[in-house]
């Protein structure tokens, strides 16, 4: 138990500082902006209680905010996706039986990680990039930066399953 | 009574879920009193001291940039100086401003921290604060031009609002005629900012210079912004739609000056005493 306190303490802290020092150094024209941190709400144990998901992505989001100088933006944003893991969790394992407390994707498999990532990822860029333009007047453009967004973010989120974060 | 504290308890993740999300969209839209007052930015001892310490490492590989850059300022100071060893200043030096030499403000030299150019709101980082007398609402500056204005500052740290910012405009005016609007920027691209309120039978040229037009105590008159890069007339609109080329490469600031203007006390002071008066009416 101990253990695992130790290594989501740890990985809170790995999450935050790729963010801040290498992720929001990355400018693609402005336009593609990755916001690898929610890794750390999805890489959560399964059987998290929903109270603790919540106060994490809180956390978590306050740390980033803290660091970017957005107050709210992140914290408001992060907890979305907090709020939605349980029930995406459910609508994907509906059929699979046994499955892994800790849901990696050497653990889930490929398929489920990917779309489990891609749901959460998408709300998360969806209320971060609206609420960080908070208007719904360049609409279109917003769109498209948050799908872009994900699509990137869903790449360095799946490519630090192999490097990283293995279990 | 029961049966509200069973609710309750089957719904706590969803109540507790709009609670924080309260608190955060409360930090997200109160955030001009509320970031002054507490310690949520940058400028806080931990982060500003993880940022300045990741910078040092980062810098050594800007360094080639960074000297140029130096030594071109070093070359342009020294013309200036050749230029004014004889007789009195060129009237149309834009590289002094002539409210410069008067000696009304002086500088602060800082080390850019954290920058950002690709949010909708973006914001810097400087490694000098409060200990080195930078105080809120100070211009900050590169010798290509505006950068920003002070935040806040802590003990050794301060946020910037950068001129890639939408709740920031700087007053500008063109330097040929002098008609003057505010510069904001759209959000779109780093490299480029609109200059409003420019109406339509002024005469315009692509490539006119804009510079900060000196009606607020942050900047002193005179001091570059960009250049004109395309205008035209949108429809519906008494104004000109311009769009300017920025002189700033924020992409690669590394080291900005912080102005300080010795008499923005005396200003201020002055503009309440008629803002006062204007409320008695």
């Amino acid at each position: 138990m101990m253990r695992v306190w130790i290594k989501y303490i740890i990985m809170f802290i790995v999450v935050v500082l790729l963010q801040v020092l290498l992720f929001n150094q990355v400018q693609f024209s402005g336009f593609v902006n990755p916001w690898f941190y929610i890794l750390f709400i999805l890489l959560l144990p399964v059987s998290t209680p929903g109270y603790a998901v919540l106060l994490l992505s809180f956390l978590l989001g306050m740390a980033v905010d803290i660091f970017s100088d957005t107050p709210g933006l992140h914290t408001a944003a992060a907890l979305v996706p907090g709020y939605f893991r349980a029930s995406v969790i459910r609508m994907l394992s509906a059929r699979e039986s046994e499955q892994s407390d800790y849901p990696g994707l050497m653990q889930t498999g490929f398929r489920w990680f990917v779309s489990y990532a891609a749901i959460l990822i998408l709300i998360h860029h969806f209320v971060l990039f609206y609420l960080e333009v908070f208007s719904f007047a360049g609409f279109f453009r917003t769109f498209i930066r948050s799908i872009f967004s994900t699509a990137f973010t869903l790449f360095v989120v799946v490519l630090s399953q192999y490097l990283v974060f293995r279990d | 009574m029961w049966s509200l504290l069973r609710y309750f308890y089957r719904h706590h993740v969803l109540i507790l879920f709009i609670l924080l999300e309260v608190a955060a969209l409360f930090f997200l839209f109160s955030r001009n009193n509320f970031q002054r007052a507490v310690f949520l930015n940058s400028a806080n001892h931990i982060s500003g001291n993880i940022y300045a310490r990741y910078n040092s490492v980062v810098n050594y590989f800007r360094l080639t940039s960074v000297n140029k850059e130096l030594a071109d300022e070093n070359a342009r100071l020294r013309q200036a100086l050749y230029a004014t060893a004889g007789d009195s200043i060129p009237a149309d030096s834009s590289l002094i401003p002539e409210i410069l030499v008067a000696g009304n403000y002086d500088f602060v030299a800082a080390r850019v921290i954290n920058n950002s150019v690709n949010r909708q709101y973006n914001y810097l980082t400087l490694n000098k604060g409060a200990r080195h007398g930078v105080r809120p609402d100070m211009g900050v500056a590169t010798v290509d031009g505006v950068v920003g204005v002070v935040l806040n500052v802590s003990d050794s740290y301060s946020t910037v609002i950068s001129l890639l910012n939408q709740r920031w405009n700087v007053p500008a005016r063109l330097s040929r005629n002098s008609y003057f609007g505010p510069l904001s920027w759209d959000g779109k691209d780093y490299r480029y900012a609109l200059l409003n309120d420019i109406p339509f039978h002024v005469e315009l040229q692509e490539g006119d210079t804009i510079v900060t037009s000196g009606y607020s105590s942050i900047f002193p008159e005179g001091l570059m912004l960009g250049v004109i890069d395309s205008f035209s007339k949108e429809g519906g609109d008494n104004f000109y739609y311009i769009r300017v080329k920025l002189s700033v490469d924020f992409k690669a600031l590394t080291y900005v000056e912080i102005i300080r203007n010795k008499q923005a006390g005396e200003i201020e002071t002055l503009e309440k005493l008629s803002g006062d008066d204007a409320g008695l009416d």
